[in-house]
């Protein structure tokens, strides 16, 4: 070992050279968090608007029916969760050497969050061509319903297609042998995030815009 | 060996832990879906969903993502923070509530 290298490595054998690590954690993880922090807040901002616009206008539609609707809604956050279940699979095989299973694991993954997106623009086209709501128009004449609703889910739709993206790279490396156990779970810390939002989104907009009977 | 124990410990969580997680996070799921059906005051309602939101995303950030087996200090340098944020966003709140009240009669 050279003396250079020795001084990169610092006396512990790590890369860290300011003391002990505070976090334990690697860099890959902690940037991810503080990226998933930041976008909490966009999406939260988002939620707000949302619910201030909603709290001013006393008249604000109630556009989804609880049949097929919701039940439809509902199935999506189904298929969000269980992806979710999936990608912590794909983690746990990652850490224990078994590429192939990770690899089927996130593909799992990657089939919840397709039926998501196939399921979310389903809903979108029957908003758009039955009821008649864009973004800046609606028959109940709430303009702000149809531009928060969309910039909201449209925002959560973005985050999930990107997430199908990291993931079919993060399988095509793993299978090729590149990546690490840690590239997996990063990966999986973007997903579970997606997730979470929707935690929030699909009680706040639809659970609360429900229509029965 | 001790690396691969090592790492174990760090990850935490076994694959019963996450099913047991998932069904009750399905579960949870259920039980707003009911109160949507059935169509409860709105007030009530959102302080219902709300809360089982919350729980919901402590349960996925503590053990799909492996906060609760990460050091506390990971978790204190980001969440006092993050909750702080929000809650300040609520102030305008209070704008939201009146603003229906100031319109002009039609």
């Amino acid at each position: 070992m050279s003396s250079s290298h020795a001084s990169a490595v610092g006396p512990a054998g790590s890369v860290w050279e300011g003391g002990q690590s505070p976090y334990a954690t690697n860099s890959k993880k902690f940037g991810m968090w503080l990226f998933l922090i930041s976008d909490s807040l966009t999406f939260s901002a988002m939620l707000f608007a949302y619910t201030y616009s909603r709290v001013t206008n006393p008249d604000w539609p109630k556009p989804f029916d609880f049949s097929p609707a919701i039940i439809f809604s509902t199935v999506m956050t189904f298929c969000l969760l269980s992806s979710s279940l999936t990608m912590v699979m794909a983690v746990h095989s990652m850490n224990h050497g078994d590429r192939k299973a990770t690899v089927r694991w996130i593909l799992a993954t990657m089939v919840g969050g397709g039926a998501f997106v196939v399921l979310h623009l389903s809903e979108w086209m029957k908003l758009i061509n039955v009821e008649h709501v864009t973004p800046l128009n609606n028959p109940w004449g709430v303009p702000l319903f149809g531009g928060t609703f969309f910039a909201l889910t449209g925002l959560h739709m973005t985050h999930v297609i990107c997430g199908l993206i990291y993931l079919a790279i993060i399988a095509q490396g793993i299978a090729r042998g590149k990546f690490k156990a840690e590239d997996v779970e990063v990966s999986g810390l973007y997903w579970h995030f997606v997730d979470l939002v929707w935690m929030f989104i699909f009680p706040l907009v639809y659970l609360m815009s429900a229509r029965v009977g | 060996m001790s690396n691969h124990a090592e790492e174990a410990v760090h990850v935490g969580g076994s694959i019963s832990t996450f099913t047991k997680v998932w069904i009750a996070l399905l579960a949870m799921t259920g039980i707003e879906v009911l109160l949507a059906y059935e169509q409860v005051p709105t007030l009530i309602m959102l302080t219902c969903l709300l809360g089982l939101s919350i729980i919901k995303a402590a349960l996925i950030i503590a053990y799909f993502m492996h906060l609760k087996f990460e050091r506390l200090s990971l978790f204190l340098t980001l969440f006092p923070m993050l909750i702080f944020c929000i809650v300040l966003m609520l102030i305008f709140l209070g704008d939201a509530v009146r603003i229906p009240n100031m319109r002009p009669p039609v």
